[in-house]
């Protein structure tokens, strides 16, 4: 093997094969991938052909898998509430979605915009505001059930030294979701205003500098320079706003069980209880797979609507 | 507002004045901002800080009286609070190494190495990325039950050790690729080999990316709820976020306030350690990679 290794080195570095020394960096490039490639095997790929096909069957842990066909599609979408959750859950989820990702862009930005000008103590605000974002999510939602308790809680304490009445922030299946609208105000200054900031930090000066001579207004150089600079920003900040609020947990685990009347049963939070209270492995796998399009469907529909409205730098229209 | 009478002459002395209401006013906004987001955190220290007697008053009363640094201390002979931390400990160093070491060797291959099937791999590891982790949940803990698993730390250890996150390997491809490629000739004719360069030569340089993702990892792995409860059954295997979730259902506990906000600050703090330790890689980390979470 050497010494035809070492034969070849000399005569063919081109088409028929690779050199030696290519072809150790092609076994080195594998080793070092390796356990990466295990994984996405393992843990990826055959794990999502798995679910697809459990997507299909009835499973339950202790029985062999059963295929039925359509039948667990069949259950979640033709049942009516509340026999099948399916779009009280998809409603659910949407409702928090719109509501909140559309509060959370305006308000980050906002934030990132106030930062972004030239005044004192710019470093303390960011870390203050950024304190939230490092809570842990199960201390914050235990923090948050203690603020929106009706009786003891600050948030009805607050509203009570107004004089005003206060709500059933967390058991009004009307209040619920607005309550977690509010409560995730309080992490504005997260990772969604820190990417903005960058995003204003990367606005060339100099085209403020050309709207200042023209004459603009502050309102007009943030429409005509700042929008559409950081576009790409506010796209990117869109797609993981609506992904990550489609992943929402933690809250409805940990703050109303998916109650009152079901109002934050969220879609991961009904795979869980499908898959792991109700051991219905087959069912909860089919619910992964449609939360997994929507995903997909939205991720692909913004990338195709960004073509139109999100601005690159160097890009000829 | 002020700006229609400024915008004809913007150079004139009535700019200085506006700046400065307009500085005033944000300095308002801010700190009032400021303020909302730091008092859901004091109230919670304060809430740590009380007896029960005092916790369940329509009156909020700031500071506690009177102060009890107790809380504290029952929080670790009452409940396995040392328990749930050295388990969390355990987890998460793991995972802050593996992240480290397996997505800097992966990624180091992505950026530094030729082979057939490279761009194919690439494809694969940057679509990994853009699935979300519910699709291969049941599955994966099927796996684990297979294996005997549950119940261990192994399903929140291993998928660490197997390349984990795409996303680590990722962040140190787009770091290496920024370092000159004449320095791994140099090195090369230097006599040294791969290992050699990526140790000696690449990984000192890269000493940003590697605390960025070094901190993260910490958090993630640190705050991680999820995981924790699919895998973990018995109370001694408890990691601190879910033994403070379990806690807190306990009917013992749902009247101990006290005790749960003491918790809860228990697990804040090494966050804000962090935080403070390495901020620069924070605020770079974020706006470099989006990072879920």
């Amino acid at each position: 093997m050497g010494a035809l290794a070492g034969g070849r080195r000399v005569a063919v570095t081109g088409r028929q094969g690779l050199s030696r020394r290519e072809r150790l960096e092609a076994v080195q490039f594998y080793l070092l991938i390796g356990p990466w490639l295990l994984g996405f095997v393992g843990l990826t790929a055959g794990p999502m052909l798995y679910s697809l096909f459990l997507s299909f069957a009835d499973y339950d842990l202790f029985h062999a898998p059963r295929w039925v066909g359509l039948d667990n599609f069949q259950y979640l979408f033709a049942s009516p509430y509340p026999l099948s959750l399916l779009w009280k859950s998809l409603g659910v989820t949407a409702y928090y979605t719109f509501l909140s990702v559309p509060v959370g862009i305006i308000g980050s930005l906002a934030l990132a915009l106030a930062l972004n000008s030239k005044i004192h103590g710019v470093p303390l605000y960011r870390t203050l505001f950024y304190l939230p974002s490092l809570t842990p999510a199960v201390a914050s939602a235990l923090l948050w059930v203690w603020i929106f308790n009706s009786k003891y809680g600050l948030a009805n304490a607050f509203l009570r030294s107004l004089g005003l009445p206060g709500p059933h922030w967390l058991t009004d299946p009307y209040m619920v979701i607005p309550s977690f609208v509010l409560m995730g105000l309080w992490g504005l200054g997260g990772n969604t205003m820190i990417i903005f900031l960058a995003g204003l930090q990367g606005v060339p000066t100099h085209l403020y500098d050309a709207a200042e001579i023209d004459g603009a207004n502050s309102w007009q150089r943030f429409r005509a320079v700042t929008l559409p600079q950081i576009s790409p920003t506010i796209f990117f900040n869109l797609i993981l706003g609506i992904i990550g609020s489609f992943q929402v947990f933690g809250s409805a685990y940990l703050m109303t069980g998916g109650g009152p009347e079901y109002a934050t049963y969220f879609m991961v939070f009904y795979i869980y209880q499908e898959a792991f209270k109700t051991l219905h492995m087959g069912r909860g796998s089919a619910l992964a797979w449609i939360l997994f399009i929507i995903l997909l469907f939205f991720t692909l529909l913004q990338f195709s609507l960004s073509r139109r409205w999100v601005y690159y730098e160097g890009e000829q229209s | 507002m002020k700006s229609t009478l400024a915008r004809p002459r913007p150079r004139l002395l009535g700019m200085h004045g506006m700046r400065r209401l307009m500085h005033a006013i944000l300095y308002l906004i801010l700190t009032a901002g400021a303020i909302v987001a730091v008092i859901p955190m004091a109230w919670t220290l304060s809430s740590s800080l009380k007896d029960s007697a005092h916790i369940f008053t329509l009156r909020v009363q700031w500071i506690p009286n009177p102060v009890l640094w107790r809380n504290y201390v029952d929080l670790f002979y009452k409940l396995p609070f040392m328990r749930f931390i050295g388990n969390t400990l355990l987890i998460v160093v793991s995972n802050v190494f593996s992240a480290v070491l397996m997505g800097s060797l992966a990624g180091f291959a992505f950026a530094r190495l030729k082979a057939p099937g490279k761009s194919f791999a690439f494809i694969l590891l940057i679509s990994t990325m853009l699935l979300p982790s519910q699709v291969t949940l049941i599955p994966r803990y099927i796996i684990f039950k297979t294996l005997g698993m549950i119940d261990t730390f192994w399903p929140l250890i291993l998928p660490g050790w197997l390349g984990g996150g795409p996303f680590e390997i990722f962040l140190f491809r787009q770091f290496f690729m920024t370092l000159p490629l004449e320095l791994d000739d140099a090195a090369r004719i230097d006599g040294c080999g791969t290992v050699r360069i990526y140790w000696n030569v690449v990984m000192p340089l890269s000493r940003p990316v590697i605390a960025t993702i070094g901190i993260f990892n910490f958090i993630w792995a640190w705050s991680d709820l999820f995981n924790p409860l699919i895998y973990l059954n018995s109370m001694e295997k408890f990691t601190l976020a879910l033994g403070l979730a379990t806690l807190q259902r306990t009917a013992e506990m749902s009247t101990r306030w006290e005790l749960v906000m003491a918790g809860s600050i228990v697990s804040i703090v090494p966050m804000v350690i962090i935080f403070f330790l390495g901020q620069n890689y924070f605020v770079q980390g974020i706006a470099l990679t989006g990072l879920k979470g």
